[in-house]
């Protein structure tokens, strides 16, 4: 018996759909059965926290979400997930969730990488991902070093580094993850670090709202590798003199007065500077909808690396046409235009010919 | 097989058969007509001249005038090679013919050069006697010297075993270009219209199907419209008229089973195999895929049928088209990423994680020469071991492959079928022979096409210490070993699965050495039997099973030429049995039974004794094999040969020819 099963082709989903309301959840409810096994002290425990936290406040169902991740330390998060998950292989979850994302868009899809994962191995896929603005949720954890081979240099590693694979100093210079992201025409891009619960949940929940691809880089310590790569911005005696909050529409102005600022000079370069000098009125308004990704890249690169200045927060979120939805419409118009797909008449389309009995 | 060229002379008037209607092609001189039972005819030129289109022109018509057909493509690496070198030659050979036939033909009838280089590529497989049309336009000093020839061999003689017909092509094609005020620039680029224009007079094709399609296909460009169609019938005319040609022939329709019949590419033939699979399954069908030769126009195929709800991504690299490919898949779609030799290479660690993570998947393999690089437009058939073991650790994966450009549809299916019951990746190979040749189809009643269909899982499957509902991603099936599908959005499945080891059945992370061990035997196991499903092979030996002294099994493509061949061997009233396989892994339940039936086997391949390496291993068998890696398929006379020496080698009778 034959069955030219006519399935549903427009929503793209092999999948049930829920109906209904969504059950009111708890952090225990997100939390797998799994022991987690990250180094004790490791900072990848408060951003599995803040996200299990994150999600029962989001109004997401468990069964509609899936965490994907590559290889590394990061990358055993969906297994702490009571979601589903993949733990795929090294550099290509991003790839794999795009072919996800784009054929179940009523899925919730994050990714979780790290700093070697996305930027290295994986940096094709995640640059692509950003650029055809597939709707994931990029965690980058980013610690500056490769954890779980044990402590080699990472393609975001401050140049001299000295790690087991280059005893006399890193030659190389680093990636900046959220000038990358600008580069490669994401639409979403932020940074948090794992010292501040609140602000990664505030910064994840916008990730998550985001229609398109969003990358956020989370500041992530490792504490046997490479501890205290982020102190001298997150520690919390120096956080207010180094830490820029980014706020949507408010003059960019950080210290625990509010006496520092940054100001945009007349031959367009950004600067920190003092309120007291340059006045109120001096001080950059952060719009991070600004449709010229310039000012955000220049923001991305106030500081030299995370022991000056820093910016955390949203740097960018505009719109941009979704992929897989995009896919989707011009897979409804084919239809519509065409009517749904008839095998014969496929079959027959080359030009045909009878040979008679 | 019957003898090629020499037919039966019948008087006939042009007309008849192959009559035309465009009224201004109506008036006729007497030419007699010669029967011919087939022709096999090479086109050759420029890669700027359009060889391809006009060779698969005059093979459409030829099969709607209800020939069989089955052609060739031969075309160059480069886009465009410099105009008028050896490298940058392109040629198409169609073999037409009025019986069934299996391959593209050992050698050309007639072979139409475009230019001296196109004839200095061809001309040394044309068989004494043939027929050469040349561009006699072309032959001038500076194309002559880009071509290499010192002298012109129209004049030196060179030629003279040969049929030579000099025809003023481009220029005539000026002339009648000239009338409707094409630019001589654009009117020069007609000129293979000219060319199949005086073929189609030659073997007597109707020309209306042509002058249609001219119509059709340049509707937008109505210059070139007019250039084309002025062309293709001033070659015409000039068959008819000039006193060039004392006949032309009538190669008459075939005699083929009764049905539906389309021309169809290997290429074409599994992108809708695909399309198939996916509705029978009940599935979206998603493909990722990096533009690679000669695979890219599955990719193409695929993205123009969005109507039939396919998702196509061009992925940015292979690694990305087929790590898409099973995120798709995990999320319920029948997930497909296409690709050639190289890519395979890059795909091989998805492969294997699809290989741990037990989710269906299709990789589509069209060989071509390798290794690197390699060889891009010419065949070859030398992934088979890359497809069976170009992975990491045991890593077990099923192979199918097609035998002809038609049954990569219903191959496509049952690598479908397969990989959905089994959840395991499945290989594909097909080649560059196949993808681009093409042949008359019959086709298929698609109400009555396989049900593929498989469930996704609902329900927990597994009970908690303290007897809740659990749901165990890798508890098997007891008769498949298939593991349950559970797609993401299925409330209380939620699940993670991954690279890393898992426990069997609830499928957590696992380094128990004995859970590894058993996890290894399971996945070879549940490989191993998908051969339960496939049914037994039928070996063609008209003496019945083990009646022939000698076997020829083959895979892929070579199945025209090992058919053809065990004809010609049968024609000289010698046994000879023959076996193809769609299945390399795992092979059909009976194949060492009917293997060892017969004391002598021989397996042509297009690699190095691949396939024949794989049954010595299983089966213990003395497969001896032949083995040809010119980027070109085999002939029909090699496998002949081949089987002649090795019968006279083993004592058999062989008269010898
Ligand atoms: S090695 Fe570093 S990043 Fe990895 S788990 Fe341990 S502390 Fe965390």
């Amino acid at each position: 018996m034959t069955v030219l099963a006519d399935h549903k082709s427009t929503n793209g989903s092999a999948g049930p759909a829920q109906t209904g309301a969504i059950p009111v959840t708890t952090r225990k409810d997100w939390t797998s059965d799994q022991e987690v096994r990250w180094c004790p002290g490791c900072g990848d425990y408060s951003i599995l926290a803040a996200v299990q936290m994150l999600l029962p406040e989001l109004g997401v169902r468990r069964e509609d979400t899936v965490f994907i991740s590559g290889i590394g330390c990061a990358a055993r998060f969906p297994y702490y997930m009571s979601t589903y998950g993949m733990h795929s292989i090294h550099g290509r979850a991003a790839a794999i969730a795009t072919g996800l994302a784009v054929t179940r868009p009523d899925l919730d899809v994050w990714v979780v990488s790290g700093d070697g994962d996305a930027l290295s191995i994986g940096g094709n896929h995640l640059i692509h991902a950003l650029r055809r603005n597939v709707d994931l949720t990029i965690l980058l954890f980013n610690n500056q070093i490769y954890g779980l081979t044990k402590g080699q240099y990472s393609p975001t590693s401050e140049q001299g580094k000295v790690t087991k694979s280059t005893p006399f100093g890193s030659l190389e210079s680093p990636f900046n993850p959220v000038s990358l992201a600008l580069g490669a025409e994401a639409t979403f891009v932020a940074r948090t670090h794992d010292m501040d619960r609140k602000h990664m949940m505030e910064t994840f929940r916008r990730a998550h709202e985001h229609k398109g691809a969003s990358l956020v880089e989370v500041y992530q310590n490792c504490n046997v590798f490479n501890d205290g790569a982020f102190e001298r911005v997150t520690g919390r005696d120096v956080r207010a003199d180094k830490l820029i909050p980014l706020r949507h529409g408010e003059p960019i102005r950080f210290g625990a007065e509010g006496e520092h600022c940054v100001v945009l000079e007349p031959d367009g370069r950004l600067r920190v500077a003092e309120v007291a000098e340059v006045g109120e009125d001096a001080i950059l308004v952060h719009d991070e909808s600004r449709e010229d990704p310039g000012l955000a890249f220049q923001l991305s690169r106030l500081a030299r690396g995370p022991f000056e200045p820093t910016p955390i927060g949203v740097f960018r979120c505009v719109e941009r046409s979704e992929y897989g939805e995009a896919m989707a419409a011009q897979v409804e118009a084919a239809e519509e235009r065409k009517g749904h797909g008839d095998l014969g008449e496929l079959l027959r389309s080359g030009g045909t010919w009878e040979v008679p009995g | 097989m019957p003898a090629s060229t020499s037919g039966t002379a019948t008087t006939a008037d042009a007309t008849n058969g192959a009559a035309t209607t465009g009224d201004d092609l109506g008036e006729h001189r007497e030419h007699s007509t010669v029967e011919l039972d087939r022709v096999v005819i090479r086109f050759a030129g420029d890669s700027g001249d359009g060889m391809q289109l006009t060779g698969s022109q005059f093979t459409t018509v030829s099969s709607l005038f209800g020939n069989d057909t089955a052609t060739l493509p031969d075309f160059p690496a480069e886009i465009r090679a410099p105009a008028g070198t050896l490298a940058g030659v392109s040629a198409f050979q169609v073999h037409i013919s009025d019986h069934d036939i299996l391959t593209p033909g050992d050698a050309p009838n007639v072979l139409v050069a475009m230019n001296p280089a196109a004839l200095k590529a061809n001309v040394a497989a044309v068989p004494s006697g043939g027929t050469v049309i040349v561009n006699v336009d072309s032959f001038d000093e500076r194309s002559l010297e880009k071509a290499g020839y010192a002298a012109n061999p129209l004049a030196d003689g060179s030629l003279s075993s040969l049929r030579v017909y000099e025809v003023p092509m481009t220029s005539l094609t000026l002339e009648v270009c000239k009338e409707a005020g094409v630019k001589p620039r654009d009117a020069e680029r007609s000129k293979n219209f000219f060319a199949l224009g005086l073929v189609t007079w030659l073997y007597s094709r109707p020309v209306d199907p042509t002058i249609e399609w001219i119509a059709k296909r340049f509707a937008d460009k109505p210059q070139v419209l007019d250039a084309n169609s002025r062309a293709y019938k001033a070659g015409y005319h000039f068959g008819e008229t000039a006193e060039l040609f004392e006949s032309n022939y009538q190669v008459r329709p075939a005699a083929l089973a009764p049905g539906t019949y389309t021309d169809v590419t290997g290429n074409t033939a599994l992108a809708w195999g695909l399309i198939a699979a996916a509705r029978l399954a009940g599935l979206p069908l998603f493909l990722g895929s990096y533009p690679i030769t000669p695979a890219s126009d599955i990719l193409h195929e695929l993205s123009k049928q969005k109507h039939f709800g396919v998702r196509t991504l061009q992925a940015e690299d292979e690694i990305a088209g087929i790590g898409a490919a099973l995120g798709a898949a995990f999320g319920g779609s029948l997930g497909v990423t296409t690709t050639s030799g190289p890519g395979l290479d890059l795909k091989s660690e998805t492969i294997g994680l699809a290989v741990n993570l037990e989710l269906p998947l299709l990789v589509v393999d069209i060989q071509r020469g390798g290794p690197s690089t390699g060889l891009p437009t010419k065949t070859e058939q030398s992934d088979l071991l890359h497809a069976m073991y170009g992975r990491h650790g045991e890593a077990p994966v099923p192979v199918v492959a097609p035998g002809r450009p038609s049954q990569c549809f219903e191959v496509a299916i049952e690598a479908a079928r397969i990989a959905l019951a089994y959840r395991t990746p499945v290989i594909i190979l097909s080649d560059g022979y196949l993808a681009n040749g093409s042949e008359p189809w019959r086709l298929p009643d698609v109400e009555a096409l396989p049900d593929i269909h498989v469930d996704f899982a609902t329900e927990p499957n597994h009970e908690g210490p303290e007897g809740d509902p659990e749901f165990w991603p890798y508890l098997r099936d007891p008769e498949t070993l298939a593991r349950p599908w559970a797609v993401p959005g299925t409330p209380g499945l939620e699940h993670r699965i991954g690279g890393l080891e898992k426990a069997d059945g609830s499928g957590s992370v696992a380094y128990d050495p004995a859970n590894h061990e058993r996890m290894v035997h399971l996945r070879a196991e549940k490989i191993a039997r998908v051969a339960a499903s496939i049914p037994p092979v039928e070996v063609d030996d008209p003496a019945g099973l083990g009646g022939a002294p000698l076997l020829v099994l083959g895979w892929g493509s070579t199945y025209g030429a090992i058919a053809a061949g065990v004809r010609r061997v049968r024609a000289r009233g010698l046994q000879v049995a023959h076996l193809h396989l769609v299945h390399l892994n795992p092979f059909p339940p009976n194949l060492g039974e009917v293997l060892r039936a017969y004391r002598l086997l021989l397996v042509p391949e297009a690699n190095l004794g691949q396939l024949a390496r794989l049954v010595r291993a299983e089966y213990l068998v003395d497969a001896r094999p032949l083995s040809k890696v010119q980027g070109v398929p085999f002939k029909a006379a090699e496998i002949e040969n081949a089987v002649l020496a090795m019968l006279g080698e083993e004592g058999e009778e062989v008269e010898s020819r």
